[in-house]
């Protein structure tokens, strides 16, 4: 017997006869005969070695930022990611439980998700956040349906900036149809902004809300304070969605301008790139809309002497009570990953997170000034535009082309944006954090220069 | 013996909040000229200096999460039979490979030659599931089951659109998991409920009645969260396929017949696989999940992209493709919790997958054979890898299921779920799983009826329970009314 098998075969024939059977068959009676099969047909069991060796071998065949210099951003980025992440994500009490429906024995996993709610909050300058959703993309399609239902369903209209990252965007679109919802993109002017008076003549009193992501996909930082009085203006919501969580530790995130949602990605936040998931979706709003807020909520309260006590609330919103009334039919969340990001965001520490952010700043800012003032023949593509650890960048050939001469020369330039973008498709977008060293932007240098 | 919670740990941000240490873990240092915010950022939207939260050293930083840990109860610490959950050994070899830079580095937006071997772990899964259920395709795209029951509906919505019908209607039979109604609801549908029959599987002829031309589905969960499986499964599918309608199997009780039956005899058109529960990944204290969904054929051309396709120059991601519902969430899925499942089948093996079932199945029917008499089953049909009992024998004393739960606590075990199935009133549906040996399934019924006989005996103690947890009874009908979701500083 398989020894992730509990039972062995003398308990298996002793359990049997407990139960008055000779044979495990008898219990499959039930099962129509033309719906089984006598066994699978997949290779037998292999051991640890042979596994750890097959793995090893097909990550071999993975060229990725863990061996090469890598610029790779948009939406997914390379951070630190401390040992001691890991060393408290791999505590059997955390991973291997479940969801805390039963809170008295759940304190620690609870406790946890109350602190990341409150470290969400400080961070966006909002009131209330859940417990994590899927990813960024995802929790753009719930702040579009969320607004929808704040608005009672009379405004369908959901108007997104032409910035907000392309999968997300398609995302929405997935789920815009059967959800009723009307999507409308706002585009883009030439600074990589938001244009905003295509923004003023696009609202109107159908709108039901308006995302905006900051900073953007190009990596430009929005005008949020203009977005949330336009979307005001007409009685819509404000949504501020955001990719790149560690800029909220410098830039002001939307719960500043008086936004009604700041939601997005926050795998920067101790989370694996691990080739798009599992990552880490965030949600937070004002206290006055916590009823319409989807997903899991952790609560404070006391226990029976008194004592505080954490427990899991506002359940009556989610599918186990309320089902075909539910805000969302999400179940099984990201609980893990908001395990990491807290441990994370603590280590990191308040005063640490802001000189990460500002580490950032410097190290992107450098690599720009160093494009312009080497005469590589590459230039920003939005040089007047602010921006944070993230920029686009147009050269002598195309942002494909370039990121495969570069990656001849073990380096990974950045990520093409020829895929989504018809205004800019010779970009490369290219992501600088503390994980590039001096000696990585030389290399990035040197491999522009040699294309131009 | 209480051996948990020898301290109370406070909240971070009670720990030392006026200290200053510029940083918790060390940063990497640039070498490089810093850039002032304020000389490249516009005023109005810089951050305000003053920290967001205390810093702490490592030490302190380990210890206050070592600490919580110790507050929870896990699979690592007994039986956990939370009935449907499938709370099963997270094999520690699936956690060695997920661990390895070269995959969990990986970014989805590198070109398809830089990742091989990401793609041929996708390509590997894929074909071991379209085998394990005998359906032609599969995305592994969605986040988790009730992801990928919503990526099921849609497909289906779409190709009934394609038939240039408007299907309108979902039916769910009353016993389903609540995200099946709220996935039709969120999917654009109307979702009505269909009554179980006397043996508590669906009534045929209830289905033949509701069964209209504007039905566009009907969700099954196999076998059902009862614990029976369906016996007149392809009955139903035929009845629904002759009246235009698809078949949605949820599943997420798939664990209960691996290697034993096949979905796609069965007549499904589609049908979820939650990773997390039959496949051994974690559940992380609440996700990340992971729900890959397999189609017939009638759906194939549906597919959410993007998903992965063999060339002759080696795998590619496919991005686009003109009939597919689009994509559901960001990148092409939870790649990781993807690696830990094809881990998992390969050291199970076929044979092992299908000794997986059976053993759960066999353990199920032990707890149900031991608890028969001390608990009230409503339905006497046979069932598969868990059983649900109720309360109605304790009620009799003033006892209620949660009580039961509550007094588990202290006997050291997690309790079974009784948020549904909602045709049983205060359920306790318990799940055992394959893991446990035959000691702590032993362990875990005395316990049981020990509480069955206190609910008679001495009520007061199993409705004052739990007694021994590091909190008390947790007054969560406060949480809700006085609502506090973050903690705020006392000025």
């Amino acid at each position: 017997m398989h020894p992730w098998i509990g039972a062995g075969p003398e308990d298996r024939q002793d359990l049997l006869h407990e139960l008055g059977f000779e044979t495990i068959d008898q219990l499959f009676e039930r099962l129509p005969e033309g719906v089984c099969i006598d066994r699978l047909e997949l290779p037998p069991a292999q051991d640890e070695t042979a596994l750890r060796r097959q793995f090893f071998d097909l990550g071999l065949n993975n060229t990725t930022a863990a061996r090469k210099p890598s610029f790779l951003g948009a939406g997914v980025y390379s951070h630190i990611r401390p040992a001691a992440v890991d060393a408290v994500l791999s505590r059997a009490e955390f991973f291997t439980s479940y969801t805390p429906y039963q809170p008295e024995i759940s304190q620690g996993t609870l406790q946890a998700l109350f602190e990341f709610q409150t470290l969400m909050t400080r961070l966006t300058g909002m009131e209330v956040s859940n417990a994590s959703l899927y990813d960024g993309a995802t929790a753009l399609v719930e702040a579009a349906l969320f607004a929808f239902r704040v608005m009672r369903m009379k405004r369908k209209r959901v108007v997104v900036a032409e910035t907000v990252h392309p999968i997300y965007r398609s995302v929405l679109d997935t789920y815009a149809d059967p959800t009723g919802l009307e999507i409308i993109t706002v585009p883009a002017g030439p600074d990589g902004r938001l244009d905003s008076e295509a923004l003023e003549s696009t609202i109107t009193d159908d709108t039901c809300c308006v995302a905006v992501q900051s900073p953007n996909f190009l990596g430009v930082v929005e005008d949020l304070g203009a977005v949330s009085q336009a979307a005001h203006g007409v009685g819509a919501l404000a949504v501020h969605v955001v990719t790149e969580a560690l800029s909220m530790a410098l830039i002001k995130a939307g719960g500043h301008f008086d936004f009604d949602v700041v939601c997005g990605e926050a795998q920067s936040f101790g989370v694996a790139p691990g080739y798009g998931g599992p990552h880490l979706g965030f949600f937070t709003c004002k206290e006055k809309t916590i009823r319409q807020m989807p997903g899991r909520l952790c609560g404070e309260t006391v226990d029976s002497e008194g004592n505080r006590a954490f427990c899991l609330t506002l359940s009556t919103r989610e599918q186990h009570i309320r089902r075909a009334k539910a805000t969302s039919n999400i179940c099984t969340n990201q609980g893990l990953m908001a395990l990491a990001a807290t441990v994370w965001l603590e280590g990191i520490g308040g005063a640490g997170l802001r000189r990460l952010a500002e580490d950032n700043l410097s190290r992107a800012h450098e690599l720009a000034r160093r494009l312009a003032d080497e005469d590589t023949g590459w230039r920003l593509a939005f040089p007047d535009s602010p921006f944070f650890n993230e920029f686009l960048i147009q050269g002598p050939v195309g942002g494909a082309e370039i990121a495969r001469k570069a990656a001849e020369a073990g380096i990974l330039a950045g990520v093409p944006v020829a895929r989504w973008s018809t205004k800019w498709p010779d970009g490369l977008l290219v992501a600088v954090t503390e994980n590039n060293s001096k000696a990585d932007l030389d290399a990035l240098v040197n491999a522009l220069r040699k294309t131009s | 013996m209480k051996r948990r919670a020898l301290r109370d740990e406070p909240l971070f941000f009670e720990r030392n909040p006026k200290r200053r240490r510029r940083q918790g873990i060390l940063l990497p240092t640039f070498d490089g000229p810093s850039t002032p915010p304020a000389s490249v950022l516009p005023a109005e939207a810089l951050m305000d200096e003053q920290p967001l939260w205390p810093d702490i050293c490592e030490m302190d930083l380990v210890t206050h999460f070592h600490r919580l840990s110790q507050l929870n109860y896990a699979v690592d610490e007994g039986l956990y039979p939370l009935g449907s959950c499938t709370m099963k050994y997270n094999p520690r070899i699936n956690e060695a490979v997920a661990g390895l830079s070269a995959f969990n580095a990986a970014h989805p937006l590198q070109p398809d030659h830089q990742v091989q071997g990401v793609l041929e772990v996708m390509w590997e899964l894929e074909e071991t599931l379209k085998t394990i259920t005998g359906m032609p395709g599969v995305t592994l795209q969605p986040a988790a089951g009730a992801h990928g029951e919503l990526a099921g509906i849609l497909m289906i919505r779409k190709a009934l659109k394609a038939r240039g019908e408007n299907r309108e209607i979902i039916l769910v039979p009353d016993s389903a998991h609540g995200t099946n109604p709220a996935t039709a609801a969120f999917a654009g549908f109307r979702s009505v409920e269909i009554a179980s029959g006397p043996d508590g599987t669906v009534d045929l002829d209830a289905l033949d009645a509701a069964m209209d031309s504007n039905v566009a589905a009907v969700m099954l969960t196999v076998p059902n969260t009862l614990g029976v499986f369906e016996h007149r499964i392809v009955e139903i599918a035929d009845l629904v396929h002759s009246r235009g309608g698809f078949v949605y199997m949820d599943g997420a009780n798939l664990n209960a017949f691996v290697g034993r039956a096949l979905p796609g005899l069965m007549g499904a058109d589609a049908m979820h696989i939650n990773l997390h529960k039959t496949f051994s990944t974690p559940h992380g204290g609440g996700g990340p999940g992971s729900g890959p969904v397999t189609v017939s054929e009638a759906l194939l051309p549906y597919l959410p992209v993007p998903r992965v396709v063999k060339t002759d120059d080696g795998f590619a991601m496919l991005w686009s493709d003109e009939h597919s519902i689009g994509s559901l969430r960001g990148f092409s899925g939870s790649f990781l919790i993807l690696l830990r499942a094809l881990v998992y089948m390969r050291g199970m093996g076929g044979d092992g997958l299908r000794e997986m079932s059976e053993t759960g199945v066999l353990l199920a029917n032990i707890i149900r054979k031991r608890l028969e008499g001390a608990y009230h089953l409503q339905y006497d049909t046979p069932t598969m890898h868990e059983v649900v009992f109720d309360d109605s024998e304790q009620v009799k004393h003033g006892v209620h299921n949660t009580d039961i739960a509550k007094r588990l606590l202290d006997y050291g075990f997690h309790p079974p779920t009784m948020s549904f199935p909602l045709v049983v009133h205060g359920a306790l549906m318990i799940e055992p799983t394959e893991s446990f040996g035959p000691q702590e399934i032993d362990a875990f019924c005395e316990a049981m009826l020990a509480i069955a006989k206190e609910a008679e005996e001495t009520p007061e103690l199993v409705t004052s329970a739990p007694h021994e947890t590091p909190v008390k009874r947790i007054d969560e009908v406060r949480a809700a009314r006085n609502l506090k979701v973050r903690f705020i500083e006392e000025s």
